[in-house]
């Protein structure tokens, strides 16, 4: 297979949640030109944002509604078998975290971007599902280990640190 | 008009308070504000809980001014128009989010000269005044750094899967 048909022939799924996480993701399309995207977030009139794309509607859920968490589990789940992405892509933050734990089932390459939102710490859900990511990021640099690579194992998976590589501003 | 909006998670009335005091005292009357889920009615000037985001997009075009909770989208949405932007941090402590992370952020986008940020609602009607009169320093392009879109090309077109079990 020649590089440009592969290149066309990547599927991606983008998923985040509401609010800042969407707005994030939006700013991350250039890197997704020439690739099969599908988006999947929590607010059905986000669809306007990307016309001509496939979009998935979920419920929002905070950890505290036990019931809604296991709803978006589930549909995030069948959304993938669906999909079949090359690339599991999230901005955070619950949808992000069960797309990507559930990516790795179908053997999805998987990108944790944890929000510029968090300046001082990673957030929460970056701290918990980070970590299983092929490539976790930070956008910011004093969050990132010095040196490392995100997608690098060299210090073992429990005291891995997000890469740095710029930021959605 | 002075577009006010709190996003749309948890209602965030210590803002809202303060502009409609900020209203009452100086007799600006061409505020519209978005409260989210709260029963609160200001005196001064129109409020909606929640808008479409055609509606919300609307508004902030047509705004000469916006005022905000400090989070990132409505940050990102405010510069990319170039529109001046005042920020007032949530605080979990008020039990306006989970953590205190608007208050670096509001710190960081103030410090950077991309907006005005007041740290609480005795400091924003003296930022209200410098609001009408800021121009940002910075704005923000459509899309995210060169370095950043690039780096997620490199992944997401060029690396091999890793073996395959991990």
């Amino acid at each position: 297979m020649s590089a440009s048909q592969s290149r066309k022939n990547r599927k991606i799924l983008a998923v985040s949640s509401g609010g800042g996480h969407w707005v994030e993701l939006m700013r991350l399309r250039p890197a997704f030109d020439g690739a099969d995207v599908a988006y999947v977030t929590v607010n059905a009139e986000y669809r306007r944002d990307v016309p001509g794309c496939r979009f998935h509607v979920i419920n929002d859920a905070t950890r505290w509604n036990k019931f809604a968490v296991l709803l978006m589990a589930a549909r995030i789940l069948f959304i993938l078998l669906r999909e079949r992405p090359d690339v599991v892509i999230t901005t955070g933050a619950a949808p992000g975290h069960f797309a990507l734990r559930f990516g790795k089932w179908v053997r999805a390459r998987t990108i944790w971007l944890d929000s510029i939102a968090n300046v001082d710490e990673l957030s929460m859900s970056g701290r918990i599902t980070g970590r299983f990511a092929d490539l976790w990021l930070t956008q910011w640099e004093h969050l990132a280990k010095a040196g490392e690579q995100g997608s690098g194992e060299a210090a073992g998976p429990g005291q891995r640190r997000p890469e740095y590589a710029g930021a959605v501003l | 008009m002075i577009f006010v909006t709190v996003g749309h998670q948890t209602p965030f009335d210590r803002l809202i308070r303060a502009m409609d005091d900020w209203a009452a005292s100086t007799g600006e009357r061409d505020i519209f504000a978005q409260v989210g889920r709260s029963d609160i009615r200001p005196r001064s000037f129109p409020a909606m809980q929640f808008l479409s985001p055609d509606e919300f997009d609307r508004r902030m075009r047509e705004a000469k001014a916006i005022v905000g909770h400090a989070g990132t989208g409505t940050i990102i949405a405010a510069l990319t128009l170039g529109k001046p932007l005042l920020v007032m941090p949530r605080l979990s402590s008020k039990g306006e989010t989970r953590n205190d992370h608007q208050v670096p952020t509001a710190a960081y986008f103030s410090s950077q000269g991309y907006v005005l940020a007041a740290s609480d609602e005795k400091e924003l009607g003296p930022r209200m005044a410098e609001l009408l009169a800021y121009r940002p320093q910075k704005t923000l392009p459509d899309s995210a750094s060169p370095q950043l879109i690039a780096r997620l090309r490199s992944f997401i077109f060029d690396e091999l899967r890793a073996g395959g079990g991990s």
